[in-house]
């Protein structure tokens, strides 16, 4: 009994590496402070891409409109901002707390049923969000997006400045938090029973781990985590639009997570990172037509296996 | 009224004929092909490109569209989607996310991004209206739902009554023990494959003038496909027929009579559906 705890307990510590990495990630800003905008985006996206994680990578519930979450958030913090309370740490908290409350209201859809209604209702959730958000224009700006949000400091002390710095600590901090957080739960019981619906639900269910009670915990963990990215990023660019709710955002944000792993917590930041910097380099090349290549890698990687990706050593290897 | 409905149901058989071949693949093999919708987009081009370009007649040019549509579905099926068959349904999703970006990019490299229009014959310009106009039929509406009509008795004769149809349906039940009786699978699988793209492209080529046709078509209208299939289920042929033909109605009437909530209601009403019975509307049984 021991040794499986030691040994369950063994993978929780943090690494020296991840120390190193997120010393290096908080003094970056002050390292590159004409990139400031592009490392907040670039943070907020991994915030989304490991709530994805929470629910593809550690339930195994195949998702395709998390972007959905991220939308809610993200128009619950511009609107908030513009008629409650500038105040962004307030406002941050709302959305979170609304989009969690949308994804406890989502959940039962996401219980039943084969692969494909999965995807069809979480893709159909954020289509209808986004139908709301384009066809009600007085509130939401419609198609030409929500302008006019006017941010107040952070904890009434840091105003967001134009350069980004502002935004992107405020990002990289509420990150770093969330990130703790989660690597806390994944490695508690709650995260192993996670693990063992999405390797066995049959199983799972069978040992007397409760699966549904769990899994709408999790997901509406998930939509409060995506909704409070989609809130940062309202807040640090003072704008929300309708794309938040896209499909191309929640398939993107697919791809981060397969390039950088699921199931791990580095996953989330390691895949948007270099899909960011693969996103920026070939639309350097062919701005318009960058869709192609992203596709082509997408179908290459699917054909070879993508968890060949991140173990080289493998690459020589038939699967 | 009537005329709503008439044009729902054309829009429906429409629909219906674009979205049988993903549902025969997704039942057959286990398959989700998010794709689908770029070979009716390459029927779509085939018939625009034929008749600007080629100087082609409408008629013959729709035949090519489905020739092409089916060939490329064959092509593609031989080299890349048969290794995807035993993968996780997340791998697949992506591959097929993946092959439809190439594709839209693609059309929009090679033909450009501008709605293509399509010349009718005059043959089939025109309208008829019935009953002091309570029904007005457009003659390519009419068209479309007497073409798919017969279609759809076609691949019910073929699945019902032929030997090919009685392996596919044995297939589809159970691919193992079909494969233990000596049937080959692949084969059955690659000529359904080829017979789904066709008249994906086919239903792209006749639905160009109604639905559009621009290079995002297979991302616009997948949700489309899918809903037919996940609300009619993949075990028969009537189940996604009925529900490509709800599907028309509910979004004909819904953008007529309350235009400012546009394709929310059909959206909302798959979710509720889906909620209500996950594995469809017309699935036998549950599995």
């Amino acid at each position: 009994m021991s040794a499986v705890s030691d040994s369950l307990r063994s993978r929780a510590g943090a690494r020296w590496w991840e120390f190193a990495i997120w010393l290096l990630l908080l003094v970056l800003p002050l390292l590159l402070p004409k990139h400031s905008l592009l490392i907040s985006e670039i943070t907020i996206i991994a915030l989304f891409a490991m709530s994805l994680d929470l629910v593809l990578g550690y339930s195994g519930i195949v998702s395709l409109g998390h972007a959905a979450f991220f939308g809610a958030g993200a128009y619950t913090a511009a609107l908030f901002a513009k008629h409650i309370n500038p105040d962004p740490l307030t406002g941050l908290v709302f959305a979170t707390a609304l989009t969690a409350v949308l994804g406890l209201v989502c959940s039962p859809g996401i219980l039943r049923g084969s692969d494909l209604t999965r995807l069809m209702v979480t893709l159909g959730i954020a289509l209808i969000l986004q139908e709301l958000a384009n066809k009600m224009d007085q509130i939401t700006g419609g198609a030409d997006g929500l302008q006019g949000v006017v941010m107040g400091p952070v904890l009434g002390y840091f105003e967001f400045d134009l350069m980004g710095q502002t935004a992107a600590w405020y990002a990289l901090a509420i990150t770093l938090l969330v990130f703790l957080m989660l690597r806390k739960l994944v490695h508690s019981p709650f995260g192993f029973s996670l693990k063992a619906i999405r390797d066995n639900r049959l199983r799972a269910q069978a040992i007397g781990i409760p699966v549904h009670a769990r899994l709408i915990t999790v997901y509406t963990l998930a939509a409060a985590i995506a909704g409070l990215a989609g809130g940062m990023q309202a807040q640090t660019t003072s704008f929300a639009s309708l794309d938040v709710f896209g499909f191309d955002r929640s398939a993107d944000v697919l791809l981060m997570l397969v390039i950088g792993g699921t199931g791990w917590l580095w996953g989330g930041i390691i895949g948007a990172v270099v899909f960011k910097t693969l996103h920026s380099m070939v639309s350097a090349l062919t701005p318009q037509y960058w869709t192609f290549w992203i596709g082509l890698f997408l179908v290459l990687l699917m054909l070879v296996g993508r968890e060949k990706l991140l173990r080289p050593w493998t690459w020589g290897r038939r699967s | 009224m009537l005329t709503l409905l008439f044009d729902g149901v054309a829009y429906g058989m429409l629909l219906f004929v674009l979205a049988i071949g993903l549902s025969i693949t997704l039942g057959l093999m286990n398959f989700i092909n998010l794709a689908h919708g770029a070979f009716a987009m390459a029927g779509g081009y085939t018939l625009v490109l034929l008749m600007q370009k080629a100087g082609w007649p409408f008629l013959p040019s729709v035949l090519m569209a489905f020739a092409v549509s089916a060939l490329l579905g064959l092509l593609l099926e031989v080299t890349l989607y048969r290794r995807m068959y035993q993968k996780p349904h997340l791998d697949q999703v992506l591959f097929s996310i993946g092959l439809t970006f190439m594709a839209v990019a693609a059309v929009d490299y090679f033909v450009g991004s501008t709605q293509q229009l399509v010349q009718l014959p005059e043959f089939l310009k025109g309208r008829t209206e019935l009953w002091d106009g309570a029904l007005g039929m457009g003659h390519y509406r009419l068209a479309i739902i007497l073409v798919c009509a017969l279609l759809a008795m076609g691949l019910q004769w073929l699945l019902v009554h032929t030997r090919f149809g009685a392996q596919l349906r044995a297939s589809v039940d159970d691919r193992r023990v079909a494969a233990g009786m000596g049937i080959n699978v692949n084969t059955i699988f690659m000529a359904t494959f080829a017979v789904g793209s066709g008249l994906a492209g086919l239903g792209g080529a006749l639905g160009a003038e109604v639905l559009g046709l621009d290079p995002i078509f297979p991302l616009k209208f997948m949700i489309y496909f899918l809903i037919v299939v996940a609300v009619g289920g993949t075990s028969s042929l009537t189940g996604p027929l009925l529900a490509a033909l709800l599907l028309g109605i509910a979004d004909v009437a819904g953008k007529y009579y309350v235009p400012k909530l546009g394709a929310f209601i059909v959206y909302t009403l798959m979710v509720l559906i889906l909620m209500w019975r996950p594995q469809g509307l017309f699935s036998r049984g549950n599995t």
